[in-house]
């Protein structure tokens, strides 16, 4: 039997038209944008697909795309481990719990200009806490300001100090929720620790991992105010990411048009990874 | 195999306990021997569990020992005392096949890899699983899953006793009596030495020649499912066991006999304890309800397929009887009569008539 009910469309028409005016609508602008050429004052000019012709022959766009590419997977190679080992080693029970767990939400609660700032007093070599130790007390040359490799290694360090603690929390949760009776058959089993961790809390960790990566991913590669504020992209172009060239194209050089194709194109990059990404996890749970 | 001397063994979750009251597990004596089966019977929260998990190692004694085969293992871990454990929610490991779940506890004590598999085929074929070796153990069943677990116990040949905490908990109704007879079926070919917690008093019975019924932290009794049946040593079992349990009535002590309200009621045999309170013990097969015997008002009658139970009304005590005949109607008289060597008193709880036989 088929209800003829048109009323449900009333249920939907909320989520509809938040949907449309925060993302598609938004979006269309941007699409817009990319197929034309601007000077302001609301004048166009059709240009079709000339922009993303172009910035996928870009020398400055590839070296922006290697340098996301380096960082985001840099990141995920120190965040994931790191998170996964903390995540272990912290208790399970007892009074240390809830210590833990906030000491490991703090510095995901301070805001993003926040933690830049921060790290930039942190490293200057005169008066900075870590700069002056590294470059006094140590008698390492250490100035991000000049040295590329500094500069990497402190927006690297940033993230880490400032995302590990989500890997951390999300395997946290993922390992709380194992029950007992499982480490104690792994125990008469024999099993080693490794084999514990392989077996029993890396497949049980496996879910929340995914979504952590998957985050972490999504928010490294779309980063932008922390590294902004803290090497404003130099010295030189060493350290700027996609996002810190995207706004100075598109606000520094107010090239409107080449500035929307390529949002487009980061967008339907960052989107293919995490798809491909998610696929390939979850490729065995459908089976 | 072995057998399993627990010595003195008493345990509490407390650092210091000073009262009874503060041990989770009373002391405990036992002897159980080499190849038995035995079950621990009792109510959640009675300590069967911690009895358990002292016996595995998961759980160091406060006080006592534990000896298999005469040799002291109180102080060794889990995977030196040579057991195997059963748990309520099945163990598997996900990410292996059922194969390498099998083979999992031979490779780790670093048997070769000729033997693993004959021994691996081996339990498959005991536990009927031999088609399932090379599924992954995720997508398994509940009852296969359950299986599994058992046959990564069953798998190594030298383990000292196999223990079970209420595995048959997340099975569903029908399969349940065919894992319980597979069981059974598994300790009669295994002869190891099988220890089954419960507080389900079908699945100790079945499965057990003798049970402990532990109450409290306490062991009451331990016996075969005959002798709990038919002479509970206290009136906890009695009620524990059976079903609807053995009545427990409140009775007087005077002029060298008990008395229920103002009838007197012969008892088995001689009274052995002169102090406590009182109770009369009946199971309700042995009440018959007739034409002589205690005066009573029937006020409840429930059919319970091949039996009824009636219960009435002796005074202000309430008597369950099981009868196969004619059922007498709500709110009519009858006189109930208690079989004489099945008629027990008990003085706080404990047993105190002797009986006719012994």
């Amino acid at each position: 039997m088929k209800t003829q009910n048109h009323k449900a469309w009333f249920f939907v028409l909320p989520v509809l038209l938040l949907v449309a005016f925060n993302a598609l609508i938004p979006m269309m602008t941007v699409v817009n944008y990319s197929v034309q050429e601007t000077f302001g004052n609301n004048v166009f000019f059709w240009e079709g697909l000339r922009w993303f012709e172009e910035l996928l022959n870009s020398d400055r766009f590839h070296a922006a795309l290697g340098r996301q590419f380096l960082f985001t997977g840099l990141i995920l190679l120190i965040e994931v481990p790191l998170g996964v080992i903390i995540a272990l080693s912290m208790p399970r029970k007892g009074p240390w719990v809830p210590v833990c767990l906030v000491l490991m939400a703090l510095p995901m609660l301070i805001p993003w200009n926040v933690v830049g700032a921060m790290w930039n007093i942190f490293t200057l070599p005169d008066i900075g806490l870590l700069g002056y130790l590294m470059n006094t007390t140590l008698g390492i040359d250490y100035d991000m300001t000049q040295s590329p490799f500094a500069a990497w290694a402190t927006i690297i360090t940033m993230d880490v100090w400032h995302w590990t603690s989500l890997v951390v929390l999300l395997s946290y949760a993922g390992l709380v929720s194992i029950p007992d009776a499982y480490y104690q058959a792994a125990k008469i089993d024999g099993a080693s620790p490794f084999k514990v961790f392989r077996y029993i809390q890396l497949p049980k960790m496996k879910q929340v991992l995914t979504i952590a990566i998957l985050l972490r991913f999504m928010d490294s590669f779309n980063i932008y105010t922390e590294v902004f504020v803290l090497t404003g992209g130099g010295p030189g172009n060493s350290t700027t990411l996609l996002s810190i060239d995207l706004v100075k194209i598109a606000l520094g050089q107010f090239d409107l048009g080449p500035a929307a194709a390529m949002s487009l194109i980061y967008f339907a990059i960052t989107l293919l990874v995490s798809w491909l990404f998610y696929t390939l996890m979850t490729k065995d749970d459908a089976k | 195999m072995a057998k399993i001397t627990l010595s003195k063994l008493r345990h509490s979750y407390l650092p210091n306990p000073t009262s009874p009251a503060d041990y989770a597990l009373k002391e405990v004596d036992l002897d159980w021997s080499d190849g038995g089966a035995y079950a621990l019977l009792g109510p959640s929260g009675c300590g069967k569990s911690t009895l358990l998990n002292i016996i595995s190692g998961l759980l160091t004694p406060s006080e006592g020992q534990i000896l298999f085969d005469d040799q002291d293992v109180t102080a060794l871990p889990p995977d030196r005392r040579n057991i195997a454990q059963v748990f309520q929610f099945p163990v598997i490991y996900d990410t292996m096949t059922v194969y390498d779940n099998l083979a999992f506890p031979l490779r780790n004590r670093g048997m070769n890899e000729a033997m693993v598999s004959a021994r691996v085929a081996e339990i498959a074929t005991m536990l009927e699983v031999t088609d399932l070796l090379s599924a992954k153990a995720a997508g398994l069943s509940p009852d296969n899953k359950q299986k599994i677990s058992m046959g990564r116990g069953l798998v190594r040949d030298d383990v000292n006793v196999v223990m079970f905490d209420e595995p048959l908990t997340v099975i569903d109704p029908h399969l349940k009596w065919k894992l319980r007879s597979k069981l059974k079926e598994l300790h009669q070919k295994v002869q190891a030495t099988m220890i089954y917690v419960t507080h389900d008093q079908t699945e100790a019975l079945t499965f057990a020649d003798q049970v402990v019924v532990m109450q409290d932290g306490e062991v009451v009794q331990i016996g075969t499912p005959e002798e709990l049946f038919e002479r509970p040593a206290h009136t906890f079992v009695g009620h524990f066991i059976g079903s609807p349990g053995m009545n427990v009535l409140s009775a007087e002590m005077r002029d060298g006999g008990a008395f229920l309200g103002e009838h007197n009621v012969a008892l088995e045999g001689a009274v052995t304890a002169k102090e406590g309170t009182p109770q009369i013990g009946i199971r309700p097969e042995f009440v018959q309800i007739g034409d002589v015997g205690l005066p009573a008002t029937v006020r409840k009658v429930s059919d319970i397929g091949r039996h009824s139970v009636v219960e009435a009304m002796i005074g202000d005590t309430s008597v369950k009887a099981i009868t196969d005949g004619a059922v007498p109607e709500q709110g009519a008289a009858v006189h109930l009569q208690f079989q004489q060597d099945q008629t027990r008193l008990y003085r706080d709880g404990w047993l105190a008539t002797t009986g006719a036989a012994s």
